[in-house]
């Protein structure tokens, strides 16, 4: 354990986890937003947004991470000019998020989908039947009641995206999957202990976020 | 009853033609329902009972034809198909409660959000109604803590909360228990004699007896006969109508 008790080191692992933590809320919170406008558009009457909402999920959720990731740095950045902030690592990071949100939002956007699916169509029937606009009967009918079903899912997709927030490095992001292979570069005596500690911090913060998850979907579950 | 109600007409289907596919489910149907009039639909299964009674407030598009609500066709979509269907109360085979809101949620929902009405004029309004159904004392609860029965008249009142010009009924006893058919036939009748315009898919024979101006049978998506009830039962004209009477009527 000598590694970490190396307060430089401590340090390093402490702000990398930091970046994965941050990646992971923001990313949340965009693809959750992103992920229902989507999955509003697969179920809307309108044709246009049916097929805006199929092909964003069929090309992201079919698409390699990391490739995205790629393209937002590579494509965005580096040949459009996108930048999203003037410090170099908050525009990688940012840049990371619009990958990871774009990305993720495909996954939500088919939960949601297959939650509203769980709701019976009597449901929106008769939402429509006393007078309720489309939006309305989504809002306040529809998407309540599959908000339930799709809670579980929604663990299984933040548990991913977490992970997956380990691609960024792959654009120069100081998180924690980078700092771990440079602490191993440094430390080749101790590359089990390192490796332990990183995969335990994850694990250690997901597995209860899992736990979270499945507790809260039984609680809400729908009686019928 | 023979107080058929005159004027004008309050529900018009000239000529309505809708197809599912190749299935021809309503073929050149026509029908006017007078304000006040209660009219029962019976036929066999598959013969487009359900189908007519979700064209009238536009649950299904039709093909071909004119439906007119209260001399105003239907409209195709928008704001003004969603005020014609908050006149028009519908009740369902499967109740369709909200099953996330209580009770007395489901019967205030509608006046809220498209209404307008002020939240606690609302929820006066909605226990009355519950109290006319007969099941004030369940507005807390939510509708898989409720009977068949009760979830059907609360479904009733969820319709009548919208103060409708007139109530469409899609077999409203067909999924209930034989002793709960009764409560809920109770409630629709004295609609009835309070002077809803009712068009009502049921086989319920006595309901249709005593409760309906005239019954219409359907079979193949026609429109084989309308007559009134005690016509019907006693001289059904065609076929079709005398086969299934002594189908139903045995047992
Ligand atoms: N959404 C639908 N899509 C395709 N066929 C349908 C649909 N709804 C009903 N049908 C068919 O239309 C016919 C009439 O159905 P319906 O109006 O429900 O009859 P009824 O209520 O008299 O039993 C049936 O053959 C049924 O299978
Ligand atoms: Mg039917």
């Amino acid at each position: 354990m000598h590694v970490f008790t190396d307060p430089k080191n401590f340090d390093a692992y402490l702000s990398g986890f930091l970046w994965i933590l941050k990646l992971t809320g923001a990313s949340a919170v965009c693809a959750l937003v992103l992920g229902v406008l989507l999955a509003a558009m697969r179920v809307s009457p309108v044709p246009v947004l049916r097929g805006f909402g199929a092909a964003w999920v069929n090309i992201f959720r079919n698409t390699p991470l990391t490739l995205v990731i790629f393209f937002c740095y590579f494509g965005l950045f580096v040949t459009l000019g996108l930048t999203l902030s003037d410090d170099l690592f908050r525009n990688i990071y940012w840049l990371g998020v619009v990958g990871l949100s774009t990305y993720t939002a495909a996954f939500v956007c088919e939960a949601v989908r297959s939650g509203i699916n769980t709701v019976p169509t009597g449901q929106a029937e008769a939402a429509r039947a006393i007078g309720l606009s489309f939006a309305q009967t989504l809002r306040i009918v529809v998407l309540p009641q599959a908000a339930r079903a799709v809670i579980a899912p929604f663990g299984s997709i933040l548990i991913a995206l977490c992970k997956n927030a380990t691609i960024v490095g792959t654009i120069g992001l100081a998180e924690s999957s980078t700092i771990m292979k440079d602490l191993i570069n440094f430390n080749g005596d101790a590359v089990i202990p390192i490796f332990l500690v990183f995969a335990g911090t994850f694990a250690a913060v997901l597995i209860p976020t899992g736990y979270f998850f499945g507790w809260l979907a039984n609680r809400l579950a729908v009686k019928r | 009853m023979d107080d058929v109600a005159t004027g004008e007409p309050l529900i018009v289907l000239d000529s309505v033609n809708k197809w599912f596919g190749p299935l021809h489910v309503l073929d050149d149907v026509s029908l006017s329902v007078g304000r006040g009039e209660v009219v029962v639909v019976i036929g066999p299964s598959g013969s487009g009972k359900s189908t007519l009674c979700r064209t009238i407030n536009r649950l299904e598009p039709i093909n071909s034809g004119t439906i007119t609500f209260d001399g105003q066709e239907l409209p195709a979509e928008g704001k003004a198909l969603a005020k014609l269907r908050s006149e028009v109360g519908m009740v369902f085979q499967s109740f369709n409660l909200f099953a996330h809101k209580t009770i007395l949620e489901n019967v205030t929902l509608g006046p809220v959000k498209v209404r307008r009405e002020k939240p606690a004029a609302a929820r006066e309004r909605g226990l009355a109604l519950l109290d006319r159904v007969g099941i004030a004392n369940q507005a807390g609860k939510f509708p898989a803590q409720l009977s068949g029965g009760q979830q059907q008249r609360a479904a009733i009142a969820r319709a009548l909360a919208m103060q409708p010009k007139a109530m469409l009924f899609d077999e409203p006893t067909s999924a209930l228990d034989p002793e709960m058919v009764g409560e809920v036939l109770d409630v629709m009748t004295s609609l009835a004699r309070d002077g809803m315009t009712m068009v009502v898919v049921t086989h319920e024979m006595g309901f249709a007896r005593h409760a309906a101006n005239r019954v219409i049978f359907m079979a193949d998506g026609k429109l084989v006969e309308d007559a009134a009830p005690a016509e019907f039962f006693a001289n059904p004209r065609s076929e079709r109508a005398k086969d299934f009477l002594s189908k139903i009527l045995t047992h």
